[in-house]
Formats: structure tokens, sequence, C-alpha cells
């Protein structure tokens, strides 16, 4: 994928809101000192008087937010993952979550992909945060095409919306004639039949290609793309479970309350499914180039596909079983 | 102020005094002290300075108004059951489960403007409010009422430093001084003082009054509509438990509701100031 496109989804998120800027008159954008690492300064720049910074001071701007979305406005407030759904997270669930207010948390530099910052702005927990606030939508968008269709897609839905963005350069996979977002709908990149792999944000692209490794191999993988991970396409989730039997899930987050445990949610209830997951493993990240830490981390396409392998030929259950045999003295 | 007027206010006063113990009595918790420092206040603004429409509650022209101290929600629902935004009666269930009148005040209330209690944060509110009107070129006007223990929160002066830096002098801040909380005087829990002197650092126009004074009440917000690229704050002294003899200045009355004796008694002091306004 060497002459692949590559774009990072912040930069996606302030083009986006530069060229909507126009149409949606109400749109609004707040920054908290962040404008030049966030991208909204894009759209300062075409709009200045439509930008708003609020300095370092995120849990003001959270609720400023929501004081403009009470008054009619549709403000984007935007910093870090790690300051919106972190440290304003009481004003998210407060002043935006409870009254249901039309606020747009434009979210970047999540994940580990962060990279040389290191652990205290890798923001690994902001999915599962952002989950445990009745009517919350969250996007997580795998590309720039993606990343910009779910701009305009927030916009217009009635709501308060947490979307999600990368500061590392992702490859461009999404076909911007063809490609179609559907809050709330999972997208089907390739059926399969032996395992079901269900990835979202920048790991959608590194589930491609473990798929296409494994196909090598003889294994059928179907990906799956979640994009939107609440409300999540139970649909979609159900159907390829029960086509494959198998389930793994990659996200660039905690393996605790994401991708996985969304996905887990609806199949204990539905369709009890094996399922493997991969993420941040409940441990903090560390200072290093981003694509090192992915590999690192396990957020890889070669790592994807080892532990898709070994699930569908049963010795990374064996594994699993063997260690908790261990534990519980079953030997 | 027009000697009319005030005898009118002072009578409303007493009145949404009354509900207030009513809807505390009721609902068998709730913040009567806060309230009732809060309920001159609240006459004075609802009923002789904002525009606000019973009949039409979400009418977009209309003054807005904020509780960031949210606890003392059963002073708001009685102003605005007194104007005729929903039936006294609503205020015999709040904090009952069902009720319409939740224990902090909700956005989905008639005449409410923004879900609060969660301290600190409905003044940032309130700026977001005054910061569209400006952007859209609206002329009403957005108030916002803090408790003096409130303001030991951090994001308070987040707030106060945007709506200087934002010029939003179509925003009135009220700090109801009445100098407790929950753990006791607040110059002995956090000192907020010397609160003036802050809130002027971080560029504001301040105004101080006496909470129970209409005529005072009166100046310190047509003062306020005179300032030009400035929001204003209110600094207003007023006693915890105004207007019941046991309750006032007394901390205890912070978040406990009167037992029946106790409710029977100060009922009693309630209508019989009603009585002697009322002449």
């Amino acid at each position: 994928m060497a002459d692949v496109k590559k774009i990072a989804t912040r930069e996606s998120y302030g083009n986006a809101l530069a060229e909507l800027g126009d149409k949606y008159k109400d749109l609004v954008v707040l920054d908290a000192d962040l404008a030049a690492a966030t991208k909204t300064g894009i759209f300062k720049k075409k709009f200045p008087e439509r930008h708003f910074d609020c300095g370092i001071a995120e849990s003001n701007m959270m609720s400023v937010a929501a004081g403009m979305a009470a008054t009619g406005k549709i403000p984007f407030a935007s910093t870090f993952a790690m300051f919106a759904a972190g440290r304003a997270f009481e004003q998210v669930r407060n002043s935006i979550g409870y009254p249901h207010l039309n606020v747009k948390i434009g979210a970047t530099h999540a994940g580990i992909s962060v990279g040389e910052d290191g652990a205290t702005h890798q923001c690994n927990e902001d999915i599962a945060l952002m989950r445990t606030i009745p009517g919350m939508t969250i996007i997580n968008p795998a590309d720039d095409v993606e990343a910009r269709a779910a701009v305009e897609a927030a916009i217009l839905h009635e709501g308060p919306v947490y979307m999600r963005f990368g500061r590392l350069a992702v490859p461009v996979f999404n076909d911007p004639d063809t490609y179609k977002f559907e809050l709330g709908k999972g997208i089907q990149i390739r059926e399969g039949k032996d395992i079901a792999i269900f990835a979202t944000g920048l790991m959608v692209s590194e589930a491609i290609e473990a798929a296409r490794q494994l196909a090598e191999e003889g294994i059928d993988a179907a990906v799956v793309n979640i994009h939107t991970i609440k409300p999540i396409d139970e649909d979609i989730i159900i159907k390829n479970a029960k086509a494959t039997g198998l389930v793994l899930t990659v996200e660039e987050h905690s393996v605790i309350g994401g991708l996985g445990s969304a996905v887990a949610d609806v199949l204990s209830q539905h369709y009890p499914t094996k399922q493997v997951r991969i993420g941040v493993n409940d441990e903090f990240g560390h200072s290093g180039p981003a694509v090192d830490l992915l590999k690192q981390f396990g957020l890889s396409a070669d790592n994807i596909a080892a532990k898709a392998r070994d699930a569908v030929n049963g010795t990374l259950f064996a594994q699993i079983k063997n260690k908790f045999d261990e534990i519980l003295g079953n030997k | 102020m027009d000697a009319t007027l005030k005898k009118q206010l002072e009578v409303t006063a007493c009145k949404v005094r009354l509900g207030i113990l009513e809807g505390v009595f009721n609902a068998k918790s709730g913040h009567p002290g806060g309230s009732l420092s809060i309920a001159d206040v609240l006459t004075y603004l609802y009923f002789a300075k904002l525009n606000v429409y019973p009949d039409n509650p979400d009418e977009p022209t209309r003054d807005r108004l904020v509780l960031s101290k949210g606890h003392t929600a059963p002073a708001l629902y009685s102003t605005l059951a007194e104007k005729g935004f929903f039936p006294k009666e609503e205020l015999k269930s709040l904090r009952h489960i069902g009720a319409l009148l939740q224990g902090h005040p909700c956005i989905t209330i008639p005449g409410v403007d923004m879900s609060s209690g969660s301290l600190g944060q409905g003044v940032s509110v309130a700026c977001g409010m005054a910061l569209s009107a400006k952007i859209s070129g609206d002329t009403y006007k957005v108030y916002t009422i803090l408790g003096d223990g409130e303001i030991q929160e951090g994001q308070v002066w987040e707030a106060s430093m945007f709506a200087a830096h934002y010029k939003l002098d179509n925003l009135v801040m009220i700090v109801d001084n009445n100098g407790l909380q929950i753990d006791g005087k607040v110059e002995d829990v956090m000192s907020p003082y010397p609160i003036v002197d802050k809130f002027r650092a971080f560029g504001l126009h301040v105004v101080e009054a006496d909470a129970h004074d209409f005529d005072s009440l009166e100046k310190a917000f047509n003062e306020a509509e005179t300032v030009a690229g400035q929001p204003t704050v209110i600094v207003m002294k007023s006693v915890k438990g105004k207007g019941v003899s046991f309750m006032e200045n007394n901390v205890s009355w912070h978040g406990t509701a009167p037992n029946a004796e106790q409710y029977a008694q100060a009922k009693e002091e309630l209508e019989a100031r009603l009585k002697e306004l009322e002449g």
C-alpha cells in the first residue's frame, strides 16, 4: 500500500468543517487553544467570526457549547480526546448529555497513535466513557472519506455526538465516489465464513490487510467497519457471528469498554460467540513514534492475522484454557 | 422603585417563599435555606425584569435565566408556578417519582432554560447563550444565579474569564452571598473572599446589592444594563433562610426539610407577613 494517499482524520475534520460552514450557517466551532492541532484552524481561517477560542479551559468550553446549542447553534467543541472525554466528562454528561443538547464534540488525538507525547495524552478510555452517557452518539471514522462524511452526518443528527479523530496520517481506502455513510450502520467490507473481524477507526485498514493475508493461507475472514459505536449496528454483528461462529474485535482503545465490549454486549445477549479482543490491554501507553507504538501494542495487520489464525485453528483458546486451568489448579 | 410595584413584589416574594416550603415539606428533602435567600431576586427578575412568556415558554426572543446554584430549584419552581408556567399544584409533588419537578432544574420543565445543579456549569452555559445571542444579533439578556459556595468551583473562574474576554455585556451574573454552605461559613470552609475584588480582577463590572431590598435590586440590575463591553456581576448580600425566623442564618437548613410542626410554624409566619402586606 506504498502509493496509497495518507491523511490524518483530524485534518479531515478541519477540512470538513471549513467546507460545511457555508451550507450550515448555525455551525460554530469552539476550541481550547489547540486549533492548530485539532485542525479547526482551517475553519477559523475561512470563518473567523464563527470560531471561538476558549483558552485552556475545556470544562468551560463544553458547558459554553451547551449554552450555544440551547440557543439554536450547532457547536463543534474541539480538543484532544483526553480532555474532551476525560477532563470534561462531567460537563459532557450534565451540561450536554442530560439535557440532550445538539453539541458535536470533535475529539482529536485519540488513542496511542498520539505517539511521542506519551501516556498523559494517549486517550484509550474515551469510547468507554462516552458509551455510558444516555443518548450519546459515538462515531470513530476510519479514513478521510469516512471522517468527512461523519462530520456532515453529525450535523444532520439532532442530539449530542462524540467524534473521534486521530493524529496519525492513515491510508485513504474508501472511494469518495461510492462511499455512503449511514449513522448507526456498520459496513460489510468483506464477507467471510471462518472468522468475523469487527474493526473501528484506524484499525479498519489494518483489518482489511489482515484479511488479505489470511485469505492467502485459506482462511476466509469477514471484515466489518463499525464506524458508529453507539448506537451500534446489532444486526450486522449478529449476522456475521452466525456466518462465522467466531469473532475478533480490534480497536485503538482499551479492550475495556470500547468496541470489544460493545460487540460482546450484543453477542452475549443475542448470539453467544467466542470472541478475541485486540486493543490496549488495561495498561497505559508510552512515548514513541506512532507507527512503532501501534505495532508494539499489537494494533497491526500482522497481529490481527496472527490472532485470527490462532483463533480459527483453536490454539488461541487452548492457550487461554490452559492458563485458566493453571490458575484454577485443574492440572 | 414605584411603591405599588414594590408592594406587589413583596407580596409575590412572600407567596414564592410559601411555595418553596410547600415543595420542600412535601418532598421531605431539598434545600430551603438557599432557596429562601434567592426568593426576592427571582421575584424581581420574573415579575419586574425578564421578558418571558408563560403561554409560550420557548419563545426564542425571551430572556434566559440559568440557575447555576441548581439545588435551590424549589425557589425557581415556586416563582415559575407563581408566574403561571405550570400549576402551583405541581409544587406538592416536587422530587416525587414520576413528577414534573425534578430535584434539580431540568430543561424539559416549562420555563426552565437549562438543566443545572452540578455547580459551576450553569454559569458557563449562560456564557454560551450570551455569546450565541451576540453572534446572531439577538437582543435577549442572560441571567445566571450562583451561590457564594459555588464560586469555589474553578469552572466559575474559567467562565468569568470567558465572559470578560468575549465582552458579554448581555450577561448578568448574580452571586447569592448568604455566607453559608453545607459544611459551615464560606470563609471557614474555603474562603472565596474578597469576592468583589476577584470578579473585578477577572474583568467584570461588579455591583453590590442587598438581596432583600427591591430598591437595591432594581438599582443594581438597571446599572448592569448601562454597562457596555463588559459582563456584570451583582454580588448581593443575602440571608440564608430569609423570611422564616428559625431558618435564618442557620446552616442546618441548607439541605433539610422541615417536619410538620416546623412547616406549620414557617407557614404561619409567612402567612402573617402576607396578611400584613396585603393589609
